[in-house]
């Protein structure tokens, strides 16, 4: 039953001349939970944004298998893909409240135009109890803490009903609570055949969080069940080598 | 032909105010500064080519300007090669000042004269009358207000969802299908149409102030993007209400009475917020100081 959900081929990134990412070429099993590891500036959030088509690749593809054996690009299945972006991306200081923000998950599904209705509100707030919020519902959202944004942030993930998760550092600046909360759930989803990619950095909670694992470090160190991959040797390689690409450019 | 004069204000300070609260919620202040003073090049390269300062074309030459500014400022600042401000201060200046020198060469015989320009003349307002079917229905300045205010109200109506999304967070609304490109130019387009509208009523110096003033203000007494924008609006109208009565009462400039006006109430709403205000959090801060001495004089002494 090992699925592949997301295909990638040869993906090249690059800001303007400075490649990011080099030939990365992956295989996301479905109904797993994938860590994607890594120093900083290794590309981690470059990859997912490519997978999220925020970004357009130099080279290469990213192929999606939402429904069994249909392989689609990302436009064409996006309400089944839910996005988490880094907590610092956003203005918490943005005049809103917590509710508010887990309704913004449904504007995918309600598309242009057309605002949220009562059942949207009524899952926004199914969620929140979910991720433990719900007493919080009513609050502006710079009164929050930073594990209890991350849990909003979930919980606007969840009303979004994808099969596929992407979050870029759930953990950062996560109390221990939220940081059980998140797991708990990512685990939930994964056991309902959901599939779940994070971008994580802490490697002493790899083992115990996921079932995957992909080393990056501008190009794919290793990649594979986290039983086999995740050795001292390869988080060494990771970690040391020097994986500029930029002279790669030269050498073209 | 005081009410009159009254009615234009309100509607250009709302129309204004409206695209104001996306400006202040997107940090982009500054821009918008930009592209009001900027929109006088295109209605000049407008006027030249059909040499009537009432065609609706300068309108649509404006607006054209104020957008090639936001995509120039983009560009410059997409290279990385110089900061965020910089570009706007090189672009911003190099525009207005070729408009500047085309109206002082070439136009000085028509209205448009650089006073007009970066003053306005909200006085002057009713003296251009509109008729319909040859009735007197106002002047024409109130209806060109009017319908932007129109085109405004619908555009924030419509996109609201999709403005509040890529503001707040541009990658999710990016990711979910709404363009957040296309929604900065559709709110630049806006902008650049508005500060058309509202330069010669109020003039370019000032436009930004009624842009960024009354957002302001709404942004310091509320905690949601709708209640803002009613904040906003109602701040905007009473701003231009009070503005023009005291400009009246001690016969000054109408527009330069109402910025000041916007002034002093968005400085209030700072100041004296019951949430976000300066005195609200410097009481708070001064509070828990003596809490924190109290707390260490009593170690201090525990410790001897």
């Amino acid at each position: 039953m090992n699925q592949t959900a997301i295909h990638i081929e040869q993906l090249t990134v690059a800001y303007q001349a400075v490649p990011v990412l080099w030939q990365v070429g992956l295989n996301i099993q479905k109904g797993k939970r994938t860590a994607i590891i890594g120093p900083n500036g290794a590309g981690k959030s470059t990859l997912i944004k490519s997978i999220l088509g925020l970004m357009t690749p130099l080279t290469g593809e990213v192929d999606f298998s939402v429904k069994d054996g249909e392989w689609s690009e990302y436009k064409s299945i996006k309400k089944s893909v839910a996005y988490v972006p880094q907590k610092s991306s956003v203005d918490w200081d943005f005049p809103t409240i917590v509710l508010d923000v887990v309704v913004m998950g449904r504007y995918g599904h309600l598309g242009w135009f057309k605002r949220p209705g009562k059942k949207d509100m009524a899952l926004a707030e199914e969620m929140l109890v979910k991720v433990g919020m719900h007493s919080f519902k009513d609050r502006q959202i710079s009164q929050l803490s930073g594990g209890q944004r991350q849990r909003v942030f979930l919980a606007r993930a969840l009303v979004q009903q994808a099969e596929i998760y992407l979050l870029d550092e759930p953990l950062a600046g996560v109390d221990m609570k939220s940081e059980k909360v998140i797991m708990e759930l990512l685990e939930e989803l994964s056991s309902a055949g959901k599939t779940v990619i994070v971008v994580h950095h802490d490697l002493q909670t790899v083992k115990e969080y996921f079932d995957e694992v992909v080393f990056l470090n501008r190009e794919v160190v290793a990649a594979g069940s986290v039983a086999t991959t995740f050795t001292e040797d390869i988080i060494e390689e990771t970690y040391r080598k020097d994986h500029s690409v930029a002279e790669r450019v030269d050498q073209l | 032909m005081l009410v009159e004069i009254q009615l234009i204000a309100i509607v250009v300070a709302v129309a204004c105010a409206l695209p104001g609260v996306f400006l202040v919620l997107r940090s982009m202040t500054m821009l918008s500064d930009a592209i009001t003073h900027t929109v006088l090049l295109g209605i000049v390269l407008a006027f030249f080519a059909t040499q009537d300062l009432n065609s609706p074309l300068l309108m649509l030459g404006a607006t054209l300007v104020g957008v090639a500014t936001v995509w120039v400022i983009g560009a410059l600042q997409r290279t990385k090669l110089l900061s965020g401000d910089a570009a706007i201060g090189i672009v911003f200046p190099l525009f207005f000042s070729i408009a500047i020198i085309l109206i002082t060469r070439y136009a000085g015989s028509v209205h448009l004269d650089t006073d007009s320009v970066l003053m306005g003349e909200l006085a002057f307002a009713p003296f251009k009358r509109t008729q319909l079917f040859g009735m007197d229905i106002g002047p024409q300045a109130l209806w060109t207000r009017i319908v932007i205010l129109l085109i405004n109200s619908v555009f924030i109506l419509l996109f609201y969802k999709e403005l509040k999304l890529s503001t707040f967070d541009a990658a999710l609304a990016a990711a979910l299908g709404f363009s957040p490109v296309l929604l900065h130019y559709g709110l630049m387009s806006l902008v650049s149409l508005t500060a058309v509208g509202a330069y010669d009523s109020v003039g370019s110096v000032l436009v930004v102030g009624f842009m960024v003033g009354p957002a302001l203000t709404g942004y310091l007494l509320t905690r949601q993007l709708h209640h803002m924008i009613w904040v906003t609006v109602i701040t905007a109208v009473i701003n231009s209400i009070v503005g023009v009565q005291l400009a009246f009462a001690v016969d000054a400039s109408l527009a330069g009475m109402i910025a000041v006006v916007t002034g002093v109430t968005a400085f209030a709403a700072f100041l004296f917020s019951p949430e976000k205000g300066w005195l609200k959090k410097t009481l708070r801060r001064s509070k828990q100081q003596k809490k924190l001495y109290k707390w260490k004089t009593k170690q201090e002494m525990e410790q001897r």
